[in-house]
């Protein structure tokens, strides 16, 4: 069984169709990556697999179960993490606040035990501030963990991200377009950390990126959208050579060695 | 055992609270003393509002509602009560303490009911459509007890007999709330919970896509808020010996508002300073009536352009004082 399954969904916006009966699976424990040109549709899929958004028709199954049309909070309580495209972090907390956002489910304890501060609540928020410190500590922000989030330089503010998610104890983690902005270098420790997520966290990866460089290297499965439909799915070797691909995402005029990285 | 060390914590303050009393009533007038209880009373206000407009973000300009509904909620029930319990349990300071702590927990209870009922629908709602159904709900419940005769109408409820409502409220009773109360809300604002609320109001996608329940979280923000107006108002009920509609006018609210502003929204020592601020301008202002409205406009506008984030911004008095060392990492909360 697939972990996440979505079968002919679609999502209008009034007049505009913004997917059109994508249908796809990701296996458990795969990298997978979701292209396609600007205003394909790749971050409304996201909106629509994290609950932002409900689909008008089609099903998505997370682990079995149909997940679609509930609510935000609920699908991340289940196991499904992801970043935003625009960083959204909680600007004027610090680095571990940022972290700790995301562990209700280490958080049991009531309000009225935190007005009390009573031995279970002091139990929990210490389980908290451990596992914040684990999760920074893998995404080397250990010694950022009181600075204000905002004022942390731009790729760190996307590790923050990723921390935070990791927080939810996910099982899938969607990155919407974490190499944004970043320098090749910068691009390259990348990868190295989504491999990292899934080989050595055990996570299911669903990336949307345009960096060919980060897609092509660490994607097993790599799905185009364009307009909204599906126009191929396959492994990198695959999608560089689709025609459609090439047409609709890289450009009919363009040469084939630009898509290699 | 720590439990023992706070008992002892708590009941030092109320000591020295209790200590204090002889102290305020014996250097100060009546009048000096009352700008005192007032600017206890606008500190609950200040710190209960602050909770929802400054923490969460989210905006009410009807706060005086809740406060009203808590002072005639209390007013009521401590009438209501004064006669079996000081049959049951004879008349004096006890009884009379009990009765009237009893009356602002109803009247806290009342204003947190009504938070419930008006937040529930409306913090589905963000930023200004908030604002104009808290501003609704304030002038709603104005309207109500103008045209409650049971509860005196436009001339306001002084009780069933003519000498008024007890004056209970006194300085201790004001500020071991206003103790209670910060306290409360400060374990709350640097807990689990108010990490969510701060989140809520840094960036609500983001916090509801990491498991955060929203809508919940507000709602009960908005009820604890409310609740805190209501033992305000109930303190403020039982030191006026009365309760009139027209005390609880839109320009209430904005006092509120004018408060957490001004000492920076989001902070809990901001908040007291706010409150303090307020009571303490409104007296020098006493001449102006309702002229004052434009001066506080006036200081508004300065405020955001001069200092917008307020006198103390987001940050604590305590977190200002010691800002040359840095916070010690991966324990930003504080744990008393």
């Amino acid at each position: 069984m697939s972990l996440l399954e979505l079968r002919a969904v679609d999502k209008i916006f009034g007049g505009l169709h913004a997917v059109r009966g994508v249908s796809f699976a990701v296996e458990k424990g795969t990298i997978f990556g979701l292209i396609g040109p600007n205003g394909a549709g790749k971050t409304t899929l996201f909106n629509l697999i994290t609950g932002v958004y409900t689909p008008e028709h089609g099903e998505i199954s997370f682990a079995g179960r149909n997940i679609a049309g509930l609510k935000p909070a609920l699908i991340a309580e289940r196991g499904i993490a992801r970043t935003f495209q625009n960083i959204r972090i909680f600007r004027t907390m610090t680095v571990a606040e940022n972290v700790m956002v995301a562990g209700h489910h280490l958080h049991k304890a009531s309000i009225a035990s935190a007005v009390l501060r009573t031995a279970a609540y002091e139990r929990d928020e210490q389980a908290l501030t451990k596992r914040a410190r684990e999760l920074l500590e893998i995404f080397g922000l250990a010694e950022l963990a009181g600075e204000i989030a905002g004022s942390l330089p731009y790729g760190s503010q996307r590790r923050l991200e990723i921390a935070r998610g990791l927080m939810l104890s996910p099982q899938l983690l969607l990155l919407d377009e974490p190499a944004a902005g970043m320098n090749s270098q910068e691009a390259r420790v990348l990868n190295q950390q989504i491999r990292f997520l899934r080989d050595q966290l055990g996570l299911t990866v669903i990336l949307v990126e345009h960096n060919m460089a980060v897609v092509m290297n660490v994607c097993e499965t790599i799905h185009v959208v364009d307009h909204g439909e599906t126009i191929a799915q396959g492994s990198p070797a695959e999608i560089k050579l689709d025609p459609k691909v090439l047409a609709a995402y890289l450009g009919e005029e363009t040469p084939q060695t630009e898509a290699s990285p | 055992m720590r439990a023992l060390v706070r008992l002892a914590i708590a009941a030092a303050v109320l000591l020295a609270i209790y200590a204090l009393q002889f102290g305020v009533e014996a250097g100060f007038t009546e009048y000096v003393q009352r700008i005192i209880l007032l600017a206890g009373i606008n500190v609950i206000l200040a710190v209960g509002l602050n909770l929802i407009n400054g923490t969460t973000g989210q905006f009410s300009i009807g706060h005086a509602g809740f406060m009203a509904v808590g002072a005639y909620g209390a007013a009521f029930v401590g009438v209501k009560l004064a006669g079996p319990l000081h049959g049951a349990l004879g008349s004096g300071a006890l009884t009379d303490a009990l009765v009237f702590n009893l009356a602002l927990a109803a009247g806290a209870l009342f204003a947190g009911l009504s938070g419930l009922i008006v937040g529930m629908p409306s913090l589905r709602l963000r930023g200004d459509y908030l604002a104009v159904v808290t501003l609704g709900f304030g002038e709603i419940i104005r309207i109500l007890f103008n045209n409650a005769s049971f509860l005196g109408s436009a001339t306001g409820y002084f009780g069933d007999d003519p000498s008024g409502l007890p004056a209970y409220t006194n300085f201790f009773w004001v500020f071991a709330w206003v103790s209670a109360i910060v306290a409360a809300i400060h374990n709350l604002t640097f807990s689990q919970t108010g990490r969510s609320l701060t989140a809520i109001r840094e960036d609500e996608i983001a916090a509801e896509a990491m498991a955060t329940p929203t809508t919940r979280l507000k709602v009960t923000a908005f009820a604890i808020s409310a609740a805190s107006a209501g033992i305000a108002g109930g303190l403020f009920a039982h030191m006026q010996a009365g309760v009139r509609p027209e005390d609880f006018r839109f320009e209430k609210s904005i006092d509120m508002v004018v408060m957490i502003i001004v000492g920076g929204l989001g902070s809990i020592s901001g908040a007291i300073l706010g409150g303090i601020f307020v009571a303490v301008s409104l007296e020098l202002m006493r001449d102006l009536q309702q002229y004052r409205l434009l001066l506080y406009a006036l200081l508004l506008i300065v405020i955001m352009i001069v200092r917008p984030e307020g006198m103390l911004g987001t940050r604590e008095l305590h977190q200002l004082l010691r800002r040359k060392k840095p916070t010690p990492p991966g324990n930003p909360t504080e744990s008393t």
